[in-house]
């Protein structure tokens, strides 16, 4: 038997050579996209057209916005409507709560290959719709409705009761309490879930192959192709041709998801602080 | 949470018409918004359906054709003869899925454990942050690494082509780590301190104590982490595609390239017809069954962490 003194010894060496793993592993990651990336970034690389002289990322940061406000736009209200629902007006033992949770839960893990073809055969074939930006935008959309109606609803639940009853005792009516006194401390926690959606789909490859395609010029309808920030990545990386390109736009894709992250702490920490001055 | 019913003043203590109007305005709003409410919430069970009866629609028919069980079992994938099956990109995934576990587990664990029990609160928040931007990170830039630094690396050291299932695992692997970490990590911070306080009164020290009372306790939800990581590596399809070579073929070894579930679609939904077309569906369908099972086992696991 080994003595108790050199088990612990053996434990902490364990859970610290993990612990160092996984941080060498995101320096290691992180530094060798900045290391190789930084010097590849060019003004050149934030022109307008696209050519196969000058591979520019510039129409994919564009398409990745266009993208990111569309697939909000589709998303956004009908995941907080739905969170509503669960939160204020719904019985939790309810049938058709119970469904709508499972299958919110069940599209939460759907990878995003299966919603790329999907996509294909129900957006791009079935209604018509092309490769283009706004088939890209309704496949994302799907993919992020759960991300939203679950950060809302934890938005909601951390709204105190009190606030509700006082409101209906002033003599509100529900939408009024909704709007006025539920929503307004809840918007951080709201906001915070849509900045991780914006997250997912800033870095989505395989959802967008197939719906919003590869072409890598501004759309100038919401029926053309558009290919994103992740997508022209993919794109250079596979033709093999412009590697250093690859890297610079590696690192573009890591600052805008660094940056993101960020936001969304902030949105967190603040929701945090409103909940607990609502509980002192 | 309890909800109170808003219950309306008595109509007698309105005077005035003009008001019972307005309040059978506000009644009308009222009901209308509740109704796109719910309207809103039908929306994920309509895109589940969708989802259901389109990849179903177009992939068991196809399926039917090719033979359920020579589609499942087939060794050989060569579309251009139209021999379809499909068993070496099931092998293919359940392979890099399991190198996956092997790497990013026992890390992810580990990690989880420092944050939780070892960790000064300031820097468990640090690693909370160096966790999300892990988590942040693109599959196409984890490919990309890959490509570019892993490929070269298992070239290097164990020769080949570099592009294999050891390859695979390894990037599979790192792209889990947050998965576990962030699902196991709140786990272990439920369990009462009680637990780690009897074990210390017992005579255990500190990293017995986690390693033997808290860490069983917080088991399923450790377990759930790892399910959902199981999930990921499996559905996930750009960054193993650049790293593990594609070959359509039984892998049968560790330095050997393989074709994973996903990867096979990826690879050729863009000009596929006909019955090769719907195949793929068709690998699109066991898929989706792979990942709801796996969903249904998190959710069972989840479950049981709540109590």
């Amino acid at each position: 038997m080994i003595s108790t003194k050199k088990e612990a010894v053996f434990i902490k060496v364990f859970v610290y050579a993990g612990t160092i793993l996984t941080l060498a592993i995101l320096v290691s990651v992180v530094g060798y996209i900045l290391f190789k990336g930084i010097p590849n970034l060019s003004l050149k690389l934030f022109e307008r057209e696209y050519t196969t002289e000058n591979v520019s990322l510039f129409p994919a940061l564009v398409n990745t916005l266009l993208m990111t406000f569309l697939s909000l736009l589709i998303a956004a209200p009908l995941g907080i409507f739905a969170a509503v629902y669960l939160v204020e007006y719904a019985r939790n033992d309810n049938r058709f709560v119970k469904l709508v949770r499972i299958t919110t839960e069940t599209l939460s893990g759907i990878p995003s290959i299966i919603y790329g073809l999907f996509g294909f055969l129900f957006f791009v074939t079935a209604l018509g719709l092309r490769m283009s930006l706004l088939s890209g935008a309704l496949t994302l959309s799907m993919m992020i409705l759960p991300l939203i109606m679950r950060t809302t609803e934890e938005a909601l639940f951390a709204v105190p009761v009190e606030y509700r009853e006082g409101s209906y005792g002033l003599g509100a009516g529900r939408l009024r309490t909704l709007f006025k006194v539920v929503m307004p401390p809840a918007i951080p926690g709201i906001l915070a879930g849509i900045i991780l959606s914006v997250g997912r789909i800033v870095g989505e490859t395989a959802a967008l192959i197939y719906t919003a395609g590869t072409v890598a010029e501004i759309p100038k309808s919401l029926l053309d192709s558009a290919r994103t920030l992740s997508v022209h990545m993919y794109a250079l990386s596979s033709e093999g041709l412009y590697i250093n390109q690859a890297y610079a736009t590696a690192v573009v894709l890591l600052v805008i998801v660094a940056g993101i992250n960020a936001l969304s702490a902030y949105a967190a920490k603040r929701i945090e602080r409103k909940t607990n001055n609502g509980k002192d | 949470m309890n909800k109170q019913e808003f219950r309306r003043y008595p109509a007698t203590v309105i005077p005035k018409r003009k008001s019972v109007q307005r309040m059978n305005m506000r009644q009308l709003k009222e009901n209308g918004a509740k109704i796109i409410f719910i309207l809103a919430a039908c929306v994920s069970i309509l895109a589940v359906a969708l989802i259901c009866i389109f990849l179903f629609a177009n992939g068991i028919p196809g399926m039917a054709k090719i033979g359920v069980f020579k589609f499942l079992t087939g060794r050989v994938w060569k579309p251009g003869n139209d021999i379809y099956g499909i068993l070496p990109m099931i092998l293919g995934s359940v392979y890099v899925t399991a190198g996956a576990l092997v790497i990013g587990v026992p890390t992810g664990i580990t990690t989880a454990v420092f944050m939780s029990r070892f960790a000064s609160k300031r820097i468990a928040k640090i690693m909370k942050h160096a966790v999300s931007l892990l988590a942040g990170i693109p599959s196409v830039v984890y490919g990309f690494f890959g490509l570019t630094v892993v490929v070269p690396l298992v070239r290097d050291l164990f020769g080949g082509s570099g592009t294999s299932i050891l390859s695979a695992s390894i990037v599979l692997g790192i792209m889990i780590l947050p998965t576990i970490i962030s699902i196991s990590e709140p786990a272990l911070n439920a369990v009462p301190n009680a637990y780690y306080e009897g074990a210390l009164v017992l005579g255990a020290t500190h990293e017995r104590a986690v390693f033997k009372v808290i860490l069983p306790a917080a088991k399923s939800g450790v377990m759930a982490g790892v399910v959902l990581g199981v999930g990921r590596a499996i559905g996930e399809a750009m960054a193993v595609m650049m790293v593990a070579g594609n070959q359509p073929r039984m892998p049968k070894g560790l330095l050997q390239g393989v074709r994973t579930l996903t990867g096979n679609i990826v690879m050729e939904m863009g000009y596929a017809a006909d019955l090769h077309r719907e195949a793929l569906i068709a690998t699109a369908v066991v898929l989706f069954v792979f990942i709801l099972i796996i969903n249904m086992l998190f959710s069972v696991l989840k479950r049981r962490t709540k109590v």
